[in-house]
């Protein structure tokens, strides 16, 4: 009986031993495999493109840094590059927008709950449709925004129009949205908020800005991280509302790095894979250097702890 | 009336099938057929094309995909390697280049040599051909010109410009009253495109303009400068509407409809929103873009939409006998007609509507066009080099300032593009 059921420990034992480290793995293997496939493989594959040139139909041909030797004199990637760097800093004032609308609707008043849906509904509507409502606001014939400047004795301004505004009118647009999301995670954030150190900032005399300042935006901590993170994602993937709005233009002055690479890769007058793929390896840097950042800030902070 | 239409269809198709030396009837198996013509009245009449041609070939079976016309121009790349139809529409000259040229349209210069299409499609032909073989047929074309409001013209007594100093003339009295010569919309960039076109083809001619396009002749030559600055001549005397670059085609309509603007440079396309949007035959009339340069001769812009079979299709022979079909004359004849597509038909044989637009555009094209008709500037030029071209000609619309550094960027693109 002892020696069987010793045999039976033997067979199964490898299994047993091992099964505490294995266990996840298995439940991982699916998303790794979907993961490494679908990710990290189009990456070095994007590397790989971007040494060709290439229409996307006949052979490719191998050019070695040729295409990034084009980026350095090509005009319109500097456009981009720039767009994008005032993208990423724009796009930004979405957090303490969001920020202070979650603190003004966080109260108990009747109907509440009717308001934060309405400031919430921007972040519900497709971008699509931000984009279009925003074209028509701008309109410089027919649109809300000049009858609104008019009125004031303003002279009228083509927003969509301009190259020097055009950028900043499409951020306008895409901050309706982003604010409201950023709103909606502030506002879960506060739900979080400890009542007894606000007890205790209030014995201590602390009210309004410092209360603010030290008290509750400490707390909100992890929110501000997660409105940071998405914030700088959606600056970085502000396509649609480019596409939308302007389709790149005035003569290319709207155009970021994502944009850019559709026009010249896959849109109607582009074939160029290679010169595409030059444009998504460096935007692929740009987004690794911001990535790589939280990382290494998140690690920081579970070791401090 | 229909049942004529298909007796005559099969006799033609009867006619076609002797010559090719099988009998139509033999057709079965699938035929796949991809259509762009996403627009209601252009997707009706394709529909009604093709049940007409698959009651012919009962032992066919017609499967017909129509996409979106903008998602079609990138997805053709895709269905054309991977999952081929058997007939595809697309764009004539370089546009169906990189197509042939990565071998994934089929050669059918055979068609062309069967005497009803040779003699029927003549006046295309060296816009299907490429290395001098024929690769697909034309179903429609339409004109190019300027559509204009009559009765503003009247009311400031102008008559249809001939010359470009009438055409200026015209153009200071129509700013004077207040309104602006031209409604464009430059936000897709085309539009400007058809402005170069012209302005470039008056100028200095179709061979020069065809030079340009095909990389034989740079943007910084005199000749394109004189180009420019007769444009500039417009732009500065504010003939176009306002904030243009702000604008598609459709949306630079309400301008002339509301009378802000009494004239459109466009293709015969945009009679159709026209009236619909209440402008009446009387309202609504057309005239020859005017002569610029008395030494060269006229040559216009007429686009052509065509039918291709993928080299990878599986049906070529049903391929081979729609193709057939739909260019032969009577088919030709309904199809364009007022009701349907509202075009011009590629075959001699076949009539034009009784459409005022079209019968007036048909004449300036077949007799009032000795220089040569082109497709269009992005048609013409290779898809990269328009892209950047037409963003040039846009900016210098918006900033004539500009110009120099436009052209110097262009001819650097110029000698990137045609290198290869």
């Amino acid at each position: 009986m002892a020696q069987a059921s010793r045999a039976e420990r033997r067979q199964t034992s490898w299994w047993h031993q091992n099964q505490q480290q294995l266990t996840p793995w298995l439940f991982l293997a699916p998303g790794i495999l979907f993961f490494l496939f679908y990710v990290i493989f189009p990456i070095f594959q994007s590397f790989n493109l971007s040494l060709y040139e290439w229409d996307g139909l006949g052979e490719a041909e191998f050019v070695g840094l040729y295409n990034y030797e084009e980026l350095y004199w090509d005009d319109a990637f500097y456009t981009s590059l720039k767009n994008n760097v005032i993208w990423l800093a724009l796009y930004l004032f979405a957090i303490p927008a969001g920020l202070f609308i979650a603190l003004f609707l966080n109260q108990t008043v009747v109907g509440i709950r009717l308001y934060k849906s309405l400031f919430f509904f921007p972040f519900v509507i497709s971008q699509v449709v931000v984009g279009l409502v925003f074209t028509w606001f701008y309109d410089p014939t027919f649109g809300l925004l000049n009858a609104i400047l008019g009125s004031v004795g303003i002279p009228p301004v083509n927003v969509l129009g301009d190259e020097n505004w055009v950028t900043i009118g499409i951020i306008v647009a895409g901050l309706w949205p982003q604010t409201a999301y950023c709103m909606i995670l502030y506002l879960t954030g506060l739900n979080a908020v400890d009542p007894e150190q606000i007890e205790a900032g209030r014995l201590d005399g602390a009210k309004g800005w410092r209360m603010l300042w030290y008290i509750i935006i400490p707390q909100l901590r992890p929110a501000t991280f997660i409105a940071f993170v998405v914030t700088i994602i959606g600056a970085l993937r502000s396509f649609d509302l480019i596409s939308i709005m302007t389709n790149g233009g005035p003569f290319g002055a709207s155009r970021v790095l994502s944009f850019y690479m559709f026009e010249v890769a896959l849109s109607e007058y582009g074939f160029r894979m290679g010169y595409g793929a030059a444009i998504a390896v460096v935007l692929f840097l740009i987004m690794l250097a911001f990535i790589a950042y939280f990382l290494w800030s998140m690690y920081k902070e579970e070791k401090a702890r | 009336m229909r049942s004529m239409l298909k007796t005559s269809a099969a006799a033609i198709a009867i006619l076609a099938a002797s010559i090719s030396g099988a009998t139509a009837d033999s057709l079965s198996g699938d035929l796949k057929i991809f259509l762009d013509t996403s627009n209601p009245a252009p997707r009706a009449t394709m529909e009604k094309a093709i049940a007409d041609f698959q009651a012919l070939h009962p032992d066919l079976n017609v499967e017909t995909t129509v996409i979106d016309r903008e998602a079609y121009k990138t997805q053709i790349r895709n269905f054309l390697t991977a999952n081929a139809p058997d007939v595809a529409t697309w764009y004539a000259a370089n546009r169906m280049r990189p197509y042939v040229e990565a071998g994934l349209f089929e050669d059918v210069s055979d068609l062309w040599a069967e005497p009803e299409i040779a003699e029927g499609l003549a006046s295309t032909k060296g816009a299907m051909t490429i290395d001098g073989k024929q690769w697909g047929v034309p179903y429609t074309y339409y004109q190019w010109g300027v559509y204009y409001r009559k009765d503003i013209f009247d009311e400031l007594g102008l008559s249809e410009p001939k010359t470009w100093e009438e055409e200026k003339a015209n153009c200071q009295k129509i700013i004077d009253a207040g309104k602006k010569c031209y409604t464009i919309g430059t936000k897709f960039l085309w539009t400007a495109g058809g402005w170069f076109d012209y302005l470039n083809m008056r100028t200095n001619g179709f061979d020069f303009h065809m030079d340009l396009l095909t990389g034989n002749a740079s943007w910084q030559s005199d000749e394109v400068r004189q180009t420019f600055a007769n444009w500039r001549e417009l732009i500065d005397m504010g003939a176009f509407i306002d904030n243009h670059q702000t604008y598609s085609w459709q949306e630079a309509l309400p301008f002339m409809v509301q009378g802000d603007a009494a004239a459109y440079l466009m293709g015969n396309f945009a009679v159709a929103p026209l009236r619909d949007a209440g402008l009446t035959d009387d309202q609504l009339d057309f005239y020859q873009f005017p002569a610029i340069n008395p030494d060269v001769e006229m040559a216009e812009d007429a686009p052509t939409d065509t039918f291709h079979i993928p080299a990878n299709a599986q049906n070529k022979e049903a391929a081979r006998e729609f193709l057939r079909y739909v260019v032969s004359p009577d088919v030709q004849t309904w199809m364009n007609n007022g009701e349907n597509l509202g075009q011009l038909p590629v075959n001699a044989n076949s009539s034009v509507d009784n459409d005022k637009f079209l019968v007036e555009g048909f004449e300036m094209l077949s007799t009032n066009s000795p220089g040569g008709v082109a497709q269009f500037f992005d048609r013409d030029a290779p898809a990269e080099m328009a892209k950047i071209a037409m963003e040039g000609l846009q900016e210098f619309m918006v900033k004539p300032d500009n110009l120099d550094r436009i052209l110097q960027r262009l001819d650097r693109a110029r000698e990137r593009i045609y290198d290869n």
